[in-house]
């Protein structure tokens, strides 16, 4: 059994005061979750403290919070990614993994062995003390692997992160979609498909749970 | 191994053609009939729970499980193949409806003149001037044969269009060059978008004829002739790679299993993953399957009909040793000859205005078939035989999918703050014009068993030996233009330039329409099957679905598969079960 690791997050960072499934199912924030300095304990499902610290601060550059509006940061893009890799797609429990391994032409896409999980630690691991340098010299480390099967996932995931429904750990507040004028899965457009031509319509975005009034069974729950 | 109570009929596979063969078969004959399926059991009422884009549409949720069951992929007989390992061109449904349950509702009849391909190639061109490695055949069926049972099959599912050739007469705003129809569609098309009525705007100004896709997303609600009920569709964006919540598109969970359901001469085996088709002295003894917890189990039957997707069709032959493997040195055998799937390119183009995109059906848009089939060019004098349909369709996009679509070289990077103030820009700015072209049938493209990689179970897996000829990349070349100069009329920004003359892929989605491998045709030194899709060696045997068809078409193959499997599916019940012996 491995340590409980946590996430210390400051809770003005994150997206709104309505966290989705951050312990593993959804809550409003109550006092008794939030520590004395207004920040809220994340429990990890794979990453150290110390790993999630890294992966925050790489997604933060590749999604930065900037004039444009919130990034991922504040959608809690690491919760999502963790949750991902401790899940089956983490483990590859959904790809083709026998043997044998052999490298083949670019058409046949990843052909290696590696799983998402060993990819990330050995990623992670060769970013050192990403988290505390400047953000130009973390730019310098990111352009440096950008080729990398790494770096690809970590980008893939970062978007992944923004704008997947709240009941996988991203997308906080439905932060994303607020910036994208997503409005989620919603039931109907039958009135509304045929109007508005010409003109951005954004309707106010709501959650799966919200639309169906049940919690959601996200894949990576899965055991 | 646990030996079952004989059924008469067993049905291996739960997709369209399965359910749609036990319910004629159950209707209309005292047959027990029984369908064997991999996957699990669906439902209506499951699908609202599963509007996730991120576990279906990107993680693939509702599709085969490709650890467990895969394909092997080598662009010629020089290479050594290796496993795709995660889904890339072609997505591999199961479970109850399969693929029928996550499809987009694109329901086309196949122009005329494709039943008779080599026919037609040959006294348009002269057979000198084909391609030496040309495999196209003629089907043994004919469009007129099939219109009765394609109209049935309209009906069933309640498709949406407009007719463009009723009983020879030409209706504009339908597709002028179809074959023709005897009777108008089920119902009428759906909306319109904006995006879908500007390219209609644009194509008819340049003097095309533009069409409504024909879809089984229903525009209205609809009652078919079994008494099937079902809504209009709500235009929610959640149509291919997820279920219906409200059973608008037509899948066969909501369509054919309410009926098979209340019938007592039918049952559904879930759970049960066929291995072999038991074969002894040229007839079919039955089925052998394992059952979801590792039980093996063989039903005896006297008729076998296998339904499952075009890859397992021919590998379960293969597996069971029936039939001759194609050899394509030696040009010798039929089982897994003529693979092909689908050519298509797509044009981005981007918009001064916003779409609202995220409203949408599976096959809501407009298309042209002006270059469809060798409408609307000259011919081999330039190598292209053949081309397909170009249209703009707008299906609902989804905000991880979406986001970063801009203008080629709009940004420098495709990370950071620069990357993402241009992806919101763009951000709902843009759609895709994207050709749906037919990929003939070569010589070199064929299915057979991999030496190395096994299943599950430890049997071989399938390989494909497919790459794209000039051909191919002559169509794509075309269609690009016709791209531009339809991107152009309607004002848009886009991306222009030749596509690459790439290799084939197995990365990049192009569509789930694989064809082939265990084709219909006249005679059995050029077929697997008969026209009824009964095993020329094996007569209580039929392979039923798009594994017939010699060629591909330019259109989506869901509704041809379909009207082959009632064309089968009549010859069974008048003739077959009075005396089962080839019916050829």
């Amino acid at each position: 059994m491995r340590r409980r690791e946590f996430l210390i997050v400051p809770v003005a960072s994150l997206g709104g005061t309505l966290l989705y499934t951050l312990a593993g199912e959804p809550f409003r924030l109550q006092s008794q979750t939030l520590g004395k300095d207004g920040t809220v304990k994340v429990p990890l499902r794979f990453f150290t403290a110390q790993e999630a610290r890294v992966v925050a601060a790489a997604c933060e550059r590749i999604f930065p919070n900037d004039d444009a509006g919130p990034g991922a940061t504040e959608a809690g893009v690491v919760i999502f990614i963790d949750r991902q890799l401790a899940g089956p797609y983490g483990r590859d429990k959904y790809r083709y993994t026998k043997g044998p391994w052999v490298q083949s032409v670019p058409e046949h896409g990843y052909q290696a062995k590696e799983s998402p999980q060993e990819i990330y630690r050995r990623g992670i691991q060769d970013l050192g003390d990403f988290a505390s340098l400047p953000v130009d010299e973390q730019d310098k480390k990111l352009k440096a692997i950008e080729r990398t099967r790494f770096f690809q996932l970590l980008r893939t995931h970062t978007i992944e992160g923004m704008f997947c429904d709240p009941m996988h750990g991203g997308n906080v507040g439905l932060i994303g979609w607020q910036l994208v004028g997503h409005p989620g899965p919603r039931m109907s457009y039958r009135d509304e498909i045929d109007k508005h031509f010409g003109q951005s319509w954004r309707p106010k975005p709501a959650s799966l749970e919200q639309i169906t009034g049940r919690p959601g069974k996200p894949w990576e729950d899965e055991g | 191994m646990t030996n079952l109570k004989p059924v008469d009929v067993a049905i291996i596979g739960g997709g369209w053609t399965g359910l749609l063969m036990a319910k004629e078969l159950t209707a209309k004959t005292s047959q027990s009939v029984a369908v064997f399926e991999r996957g699990v059991a669906r439902k209506t009422e499951d699908y609202a729970a599963t509007m996730d884009e991120l576990d279906y549409n990107i993680r693939l949720r509702m599709m085969q499980n490709i650890a467990e069951e895969t394909i092997t992929h080598r662009h010629s007989l020089k290479d050594s193949a290796v496993p795709v390992r995660q889904y890339g061109s072609f997505l591999p449904g199961t479970g109850v409806g399969g693929a029928g349950e996550h499809w987009g509702g694109a329901s086309f009849r196949f122009l005329p003149d494709l039943f008779t391909l080599r026919t037609h190639l040959i006294e348009k061109h002269g057979a000198a001037k084909l391609p030496a490695d040309l495999a196209v055949q003629d089907w043994g069926v004919t469009y007129d044969e099939l219109e009765p049972l394609y109209w049935k099959s309209e009906q069933l599912m309640g498709i949406s269009g407009k007719a463009g050739n009723l009983r020879g007469t030409k209706i504009d705003g339908g597709n002028v060059f179809e074959g023709p129809r005897q009777q108008e569609y089920p119902t009428p098309p759906l909306k319109r978008s904006y995006a879908s009525g500007m390219f209609e705007e644009a194509v008819h100004k340049l003097g095309y004829h533009p069409y409504p896709t024909p879809a089984a997303n229903l525009s209205e609600a609809y009652k078919n002739p079994d008494g099937i009920t079902r809504p209009g569709c709500a235009y929610c964006g959640h149509c291919q790679r997820y279920g219906c919540m409200i059973g608008a598109k037509a899948q066969p969970t909501n369509t054919l299993m309410p009926l098979l359901a209340k019938r007592t001469n039918f049952q559904l085996r879930t759970g049960s993953w066929v291995r072999r088709i038991v074969h002894k002295d040229g007839r079919a003894i039955g089925i052998q399957f394992t059952g979801a917890n590792g039980e093996e189990f063989f039903q005896p039957a006297a008729t076998v009909v296998l339904a499952s997707f075009t890859l397992n069709n021919t590998r379960l032959l293969a597996l069971s040793k029936i039939g001759t493997l194609y050899d394509p040195v030696a040009r010798k055998g039929t089982l897994g000859r003529n693979l092909t799937h689908q050519v298509g390119v797509s044009t981005r183009v981007f918009f001064e205005k916003p779409l609202n995109a995220f409203m949408g059906a599976g096959e809501l848009g407009a298309r042209i078939s002006d270059f469809d089939g060798d409408i609307g060019f000259t011919g081999a004098e330039e190598g292209l035989l053949r081309l397909g349909m170009i249209a703009l369709s707008s299906s609902g996009d989804s905000p991880i999918g979406s986001f970063g679509s801009m203008p080629r070289g709009a940004s420098k990077s495709n990370w950071g703050s620069e990357w993402k103030k241009t992806s919101l820009k763009w951000k709902d700015h843009s759609a895709g014009i994207g050709m749906s072209g037919e990929h003939l049938s070569y010589r070199q493209n064929y299915m057979d068993l991999d030496p190395t990689y096994t299943d599950k179970f430890g049997d071989p897996l399938l390989r494909f030996t497919l790459d794209w000829t000039d051909h191919e990349f002559k169509q794509r070349e075309f269609a690009v233009q016709i791209q531009a100069k339809i991107a152009r009329e309607m004002g848009a920004r886009f991306d222009e330039g030749p596509p690459a003359r790439a290799p084939y892929n197995v990365i990049n989605y192009q569509s789930t329409h694989i064809q082939g491998g265990a084709m219909m045709g006249s005679s059995p030194d050029n077929s697997v099957v008969n026209r009824y899709l009964q095993h020329w060696n094996v007569p209580n045997l039929f392979v039923i679905g798009a594994s017939a068809f010699p060629q591909n078409a330019a259109q989506n193959p869901t509704l041809t598969a379909m009207a082959l499997t009632l064309f089968a599916s009549e010859a069974m019940i008048s003739r077959y079960f009075k005396h089962p012996e080839q019916l050829i």
